[in-house]
């Protein structure tokens, strides 16, 4: 005969059991659509690219290979692939100064929005949010339409006397940078707009009463405070940008590459499916190691701050 | 057999020969994008009342692609005479024999038989283009009948000139600017390309596709770019003219191609059938605004294309015209590797 605790120890398996069984749907479409795809692209980087696009089902490191290392074109010499490098720096220094960007512009206006009274608050949020009813390429456009040389700012320029010929800002890294900015700057302001809406404001006024000075009281009381809104907002930044593709190359001109090109250009008219499956999951590893360092530090000198 | 099956068995019969004869129903095209004109479609769907859908793509290597994966559900795919041949090859094209086609005989005699497809068993023409160096001469009064536009910038136009960013085009360019063979292997010449490539590169302001709209604006002042883009970049700005580069430049054509997966094998030959003829060509060409390969469309061409330099190629500059080729793997690699240090 089966004690109580038996029955209670069947019980519980079986609870267990039936949980695995009713989760197995969706954990089952959780591992095939987001691994699967990912597999797949794991699976090409280490294959032959075919003669006119696509694979041959024949193992070659060569891709991994050539995503670091080169072996130049005329003297045959193998050495690192410094063209590669050269674009994934470019587009590493992007993010960075992106998410930099962003940060400096979009703090504030969180402060700003998070320190009005609620009513007008939610007005606040709706204007942040209205870029996102538009397409992505259409808000780059309309960024082009402004810093062009026959655009808004140049003719104001030109009509105050200001200057006399257009300021080239298109196809300039600056361009991109304006567009990068407008383009992300909501992706930044919402994450810390809902940490500092929490921000218990008595805490900035007791500071003030403990007589901190104002750049005291943001960097030791707010600024520890929705450092959890910074992180998701500078991480909800820099991965995109990492990637961005439709914005520098409207904006820049498309004279120098990013990674996305770069992985593009394999997949299209390079035709070394395998080189631009190795180079894809190189910005995944990048990213990956990017975010780890990030939330570990910051994780660090939080606990230090609390 | 009874008469009673006798007369539903010929019933069926008659039934399928004139399913076959107005093939109702459907014919899906995947082509360019911004290619196909909506007016010689209605003709077409009216006059055989069939339903066309128009899907588009943007480079022959996205067409290709999909079209090798399978299931697409495209009947007619036109890509351009490099890439026919490999279509071909892998089996991607079903031989509809083009050839023996009633409107076969407007074809004009250069165009019937070409290297990409000899005696035309599995394509129609659709276009013909050049690919040229435009200049607005309002910026630039020189000679401009030199891809030196690109390569070695003229002063007036440094800063304000860009390159349409179709690899196979530029290396081509600039291996007839250095004096070499297209798909050459040669690694001095090769050599020369990526230097006179990277050395120039300063001068542009853009490597786009954008064309007709910045050339337009006035962002740019010269470009590389297509003869039918030219052409619409003139008839917004007269100062803007197309040249012929005199150190060779490229000739190429789209040709319209029935799937081998195909489920409307019939339409689409007689959409095949239907396009060469004279009135429709012209037609098509009134849209995308490229020549066509059929003789008796002039006299319905639209009278702004009818002498157009962009158009008709001038005596002068016929010799220097060479038809672009698909160059082996090998070769295609080192492009590759150059165009990715010209852009890194």
């Amino acid at each position: 005969m089966a004690t109580a605790e038996e029955v209670a120890k069947a019980a519980e398996r079986r609870d267990v059991r039936d949980r695995w069984l009713l989760s197995a749907p969706a954990l089952l479409v959780i591992f095939l659509a987001a691994t699967g795809p990912l597999l797949i692209v794991l699976i090409y980087s280490f294959l032959t690219p075919g003669p006119y696009g696509d694979v041959k089902w024949q193992f070659s490191p060569d891709a991994w290979l050539s995503v670091f290392m080169e072996r130049d074109i005329f003297d045959d010499t193998l050495s690192l692939a410094a063209a590669h490098v050269t674009i994934f720096w470019r587009s590493i220094k992007l993010a960075v100064v992106t998410t930099i960007a962003t940060l400096t512009l979009g703090f504030p206006t969180a402060y700003f929005m998070a320190t009005r009274s609620e009513k007008t608050r939610d007005l606040w949020l709706f204007l942040i949010t209205i870029p996102f009813w538009t397409n992505l390429l259409i808000r780059t456009f309309a960024v082009l339409q402004i810093i062009r040389n026959e655009g808004i700012i140049n003719t104001i320029l030109i009509k105050l006397g200001i200057v006399s010929t257009p300021v080239q800002i298109l196809y300039t890294d600056t361009a991109i940078l304006i567009g990068m900015a407008y383009v992300y700057l909501p992706l930044m302001v919402l994450p810390i707009y809902a940490s500092m809406e929490k921000l218990d404001f008595r805490l900035v006024e007791a500071g003030y009463d403990l007589y901190a000075t104002r750049f005291k009281v943001l960097r030791k009381i707010i600024f520890p405070l929705v450092k959890p809104g910074v992180i998701a907002g500078s991480i909800l930044v820099f991965i995109p940008a990492l990637g961005a593709y439709v914005t520098p190359s409207v904006l820049g001109g498309g004279k120098n590459m990013m990674l996305s090109n770069l992985i593009e250009l394999q997949f299209g008219q390079g035709r070394n499916w395998p080189l631009g499956s190795a180079l894809s999951i190189t910005v995944m590893i990048i990213v990956m190691v990017a975010l780890l360092a990030y939330v570990r530090n910051a994780g660090k000198s939080g606990v230090r701050h609390g | 057999m009874n008469w009673k099956t006798m007369t539903a068995a010929m019933g069926l019969a008659l039934l399928a020969t004139t399913g076959l004869a107005r093939a109702d129903g459907e014919l899906n095209i995947y082509n360019w994008g911004n290619y196909t004109s909506p007016d010689v479609i209605k003709k077409f769907e009216a006059k055989y009342n069939v339903k066309v859908t128009i899907t588009d793509y943007d480079s022959n290597d996205t067409a290709l692609a999909k079209v090798r994966q399978g299931g697409t559900g495209f009947d007619i795919a036109v890509p351009s005479q490099t890439y026919v041949p490999i279509w071909i090859k892998e089996g991607l094209v079903q031989e509809t024999d083009p050839g023996k086609m009633e409107n076969f005989k407007n074809v004009a005699p250069e165009w019937a038989n070409p290297d990409f497809d000899p005696g035309r068993k599995y394509s129609v023409p659709w276009a013909l283009g050049t690919v040229g160096v435009v200049v607005n001469t309002d910026a630039y009064k020189g000679p401009a009948d030199s891809w030196g536009i690109i390569f070695n910038t003229p002063d007036e136009l440094k800063g304000k000139t860009n390159v349409v960013p179709e690899m196979n085009d530029v290396i081509f360019a600039a291996i007839k600017y250095v004096g070499g063979q297209q798909c050459t292997d040669d690694k001095t010449v090769l050599k020369k390309v990526r230097d006179t490539l990277v050395a120039a590169k300063p001068n542009w302001i853009a490597m786009e596709y954008n064309t007709i709209e910045k050339m337009g604006a006035g962002d740019f002042k010269a470009t590389s770019d297509w003869n039918g883009s030219a052409l619409r970049q003139r008839l917004a700005n007269p100062a803007i003219h197309y040249n012929y580069p005199k150190e060779g430049y490229g000739l190429w054509s789209d040709n319209v191609v029935v799937l081998k997966e195909a489920k409307n094998v019939e339409n689409a030959k007689l959409f095949q059938n239907f396009i060469m003829d004279p009135e429709n060509a012209a037609g098509l060409s009134a849209f995308h605004r490229y020549a066509n390969a059929i003789t008796g469309s002039d006299k319905y061409m639209p009278a702004d294309m009818k002498d157009a330099p962009e158009v008709v190629i001038p005596e002068a500059a016929k010799a220097q015209g060479e038809f672009q080729k698909m160059c082996a793997p090998e070769i295609q690699d080192i492009y590759t590797k150059i165009w990715t240090e010209l852009q890194k």
